[in-house]
């Protein structure tokens, strides 16, 4: 399946030159958008690119971020850039850009207004490198989502649970009914993903700053890390039997009905509203697994290399733009399961869910996302830890507390 | 006065062999060096030289998942070393007994190795994974509680990987011992029939230590392809369950890619270079010191 795609994205690549359009532009846009939900959100922004006459040429790298970023750097350092691709909102292309290897969008930022029209603004500052803007932030994603099956919990014969207190209550009645009661894939970044979410939840907004963005070790050895680490243990011991691997496959578990819940972030709701699920009837969400209702702001931007062909650096700003009007921006995150970077746009074709977590970005109880808070070398470590730590039972709260102190004491 | 002579003599070979010299130069010796050089630097996505001392080696040396890469490495390693040796000169020996259709045999012990390290890694996958691999089929032949799921074990992943590896790899070992049997005088068989000496022992203490400069041809390509050991591990694993079959070479190229922290990896690599160069030196030495 995975070659497949890749060879389709490869094909595309390498036929796309025989049908340019005289006047307009191919641009080749890369990014790892491939489940369901996905795709068809990715389609919409190819439509609207194509609308303005020049061509979306899909380079679609399967098997997330881990694999696709670096064959886009090896590209992009290697001298044979893309048109655009797409990071997470946050440090992954900081050197890139210190590098001089993209472009420099501030022009493009100021005729549009970006900086009236992107709330919340710390999205735009992400782009910003002294001053510059580098990229289109394209979506806020937040990962403090639980996701429930209420056929799951039917089946058991318990209410659905309205936090992670309940839920963790819950678990033995799950079991007994024959469920996974919660899913977590084999990707490492899964782990670490539901570990960040239980930090805020547990322990509070100022020990998750004081952890990941003031890098403080003595916080993350602390009694409130302590507590964290003990829901995390429940959490192992609930997703124990578990063994999928990509997150897509585990929230199909809980459309199935086959587990109770999954941690994971709103990009879930896609495969949700593919699978014809409704919200509040079919699933439920708690955001801030229902005990501190916050969201991350974290998501995907669109950076742009720089290019030596005038008319494809003209195309650039098209698309630029395009990924940011209003239109796009509500049609691209309906399908994406994410909330708009605009606050002008009208949501009103949100479901229960979208609207929950546009409340609370209203209400500004918003928290950084750790993409934007840690470099990648320091995700990985954390991936490492807490793949280990999910997967082996004899690795105790305490023992791997001390290695994540270790993690933070050393990241930058 | 000799000695411009000895550099011109033979010019049109020498000047042939410029590309490739240059190629070994700049490529292998000159990339080596770079990449030994930036492993003291806090290189991130892109090099640069900003030395910092031994401090990527510390912190490699106190990661588990380094440590955890390591110890799979030995297991795989020493095991894959025996096994492949032992199996492949016992088929080799049971091929050289002038047995018939030893063509047809040959073709399917050595047809695995014409299989790349990911399809073998996929096939064993798919013949270990519990629901639809060997331990499915054996359930479905009424044996209900049959258990065997290597794989998803954390202390047998490993010798799952290990099996899929000498599946592939024995085939080229039996080639290589079977040249080396085809190459012992036939009047030494003889004359050890003639003596009375058992065939068993005739192969201990006589065939094998003629057969030294193969067994130790053969040593050298099983444990530099240990070494480098990644795509079988990719393919059949991912490095799970957790990180229970991590390989160093997976290290390196997360560490150096993904994670966006060269330095990191060119020291994971440095460290695989001086594996290499511990089994090559001695080797090299062994083989070519001798005959000055």
């Amino acid at each position: 399946m995975r070659y497949k795609i890749l060879t389709a994205a490869f094909a595309a690549a390498v036929s796309s030159p025989f049908a340019a359009p005289a006047s307009a532009a191919d641009l080749e846009v890369a990014h790892w958008w491939t489940s369901g939900g996905e795709a068809a959100a990715v389609a919409e922004l190819a439509k609207a690119f194509d609308a303005t006459g020049n061509k979306w040429v899909d380079a679609a790298i399967a098997g997330a971020g881990n694999t696709a970023r670096p064959i886009m750097v090896s590209r992009i350092t290697g001298g044979d850039p893309m048109a655009a691709f797409q990071f997470n909102t946050g440090r992954q292309a900081e050197e890139l850009i210190e590098a001089g290897l993209l472009r420099d969008l501030t022009d493009v930022a100021t005729k549009e207004n970006w900086a009236q029209v992107i709330r919340p603004a710390s999205l735009l500052e992400g782009c910003t490198v002294d001053g510059k803007i580098y990229c289109v932030v394209v979506n806020i994603h937040s990962w403090q989502w639980l996701w429930l099956s209420n056929k799951a919990f039917a089946d058991a014969g318990v209410p659905v649970p309205t936090n992670w207190d309940e839920f963790v209550a819950a678990a033995p009645a799950l079991e007994a009914a024959g469920k996974i009661p919660l899913a977590i894939g084999g990707q490492p970044w899964q782990t670490t993903g539901a570990f960040n979410v239980l930090i805020p939840a547990i322990a509070g907004k100022d020990v998750f700053l004081k952890v990941y963005k003031d890098h403080d070790a003595e916080a993350a050895a602390g009694p409130e890390i302590a507590k964290v680490f003990k829901a995390a243990d429940d959490a192992r011991r609930m997703s124990a039997k578990s063994n999928v691997q990509d997150w897509n496959q585990a929230t199909n578990l809980v459309i199935t009905g086959q587990a109770g819940g999954q941690i994971m972030g709103d990009w879930a709701q896609g495969e949700f509203q593919v699978a014809g699920q409704v919200a509040g009837k079919d699933y439920t969400c708690l955001p801030g697994l229902g005990v501190n209702e916050l969201i991350s702001t974290g998501g995907d931007s669109f950076y742009f290399p720089k290019l030596d062909d005038p008319e494809k650096t003209a195309a650039q700003d098209v698309l630029a733009s395009t990924m940011l009007s209003p239109t796009t921006q509500v049609a691209f995150n309906l399908k994406k399961g994410s909330v708009p970077v605009r606050g002008d746009v009208d949501l009103a074709a949100a479901n229960d869910c979208m609207k929950k977590g546009l409340e609370i970005l209203a209400s500004g109880n918003i928290i950084p996302d750790t993409n934007q808070l840690n470099t990648e070398d320091t995700n990985n470590q954390l991936n490492d830890l807490f793949v280990e730590f999910f997967k082996t039972p004899t690795l105790t709260p305490e023992e791997a507390q001390k290695r994540f102190a270790a993690i933070i004491a050393a990241a930058d | 006065m000799s000695r411009p002579k000895q550099l011109f003599r033979n010019l049109n070979a020498k000047i042939a062999s410029i590309p490739m010299i240059l190629t070994a130069v700049v490529i292998f010796v000159g990339g080596t060096a770079w990449t030994v050089v930036h492993s003291f630097t806090n290189s991130r996505l892109l090099p640069r030289l900003n030395f910092i001392g031994l401090a990527q080696y510390e912190r490699l040396w106190t990661t588990p998942r380094w440590l955890i890469s390591i110890e799979n490495l030995l297991i795989y390693g020493s095991l894959s070393l025996i096994f492949s040796l032992l199996v492949g000169f016992i088929l080799a020996a049971l091929l050289d007994q002038k047995i018939r259709f030893e063509d047809t045999f040959r073709t399917i012990f050595l047809y695995p190795f014409a299989l790349s390290f990911v399809v073998t890694g996929l096939v064993w996958q798919w013949l270990l994974n519990p629901d639809f691999g060997v331990q499915s089929v054996v359930r479905s032949m009424g044996w209900e509680s049959f258990t065997f799921n290597p794989l998803y074990d954390k202390d047998l992943v490993i010798y799952g990987i290990l099996f899929a590896g000498l599946w592939q790899g024995t085939g080229l070992v039996m080639c290589l011992m079977l040249a080396g049997l085809r190459g012992i005088d036939e009047d030494v068989w003889k004359a050890a029939r003639v003596d009375g000496i058992p065939m068993w022992k005739t192969y201990l203490f006589i065939v094998i230590p003629m057969m030294r400069p193969v067994f130790v041809t053969t040593l050298v390509i099983i444990a530099s392809g240990v070494v480098r050991v990644y795509d079988l591990v990719v393919a059949q694993t991912s490095g799970g369950p957790a990180l229970a079959s991590e390989v160093p070479a997976k290290y390196v190229y997360d560490y150096m890619f993904a994670a966006q922290n060269l330095g990191q990896g060119f020291a994971a690599s440095t460290m695989m270079l001086l594996t290499v160069a511990i089994i090559i030196v001695p080797w090299a030495y062994l083989e070519f010191g001798r005959r000055r």
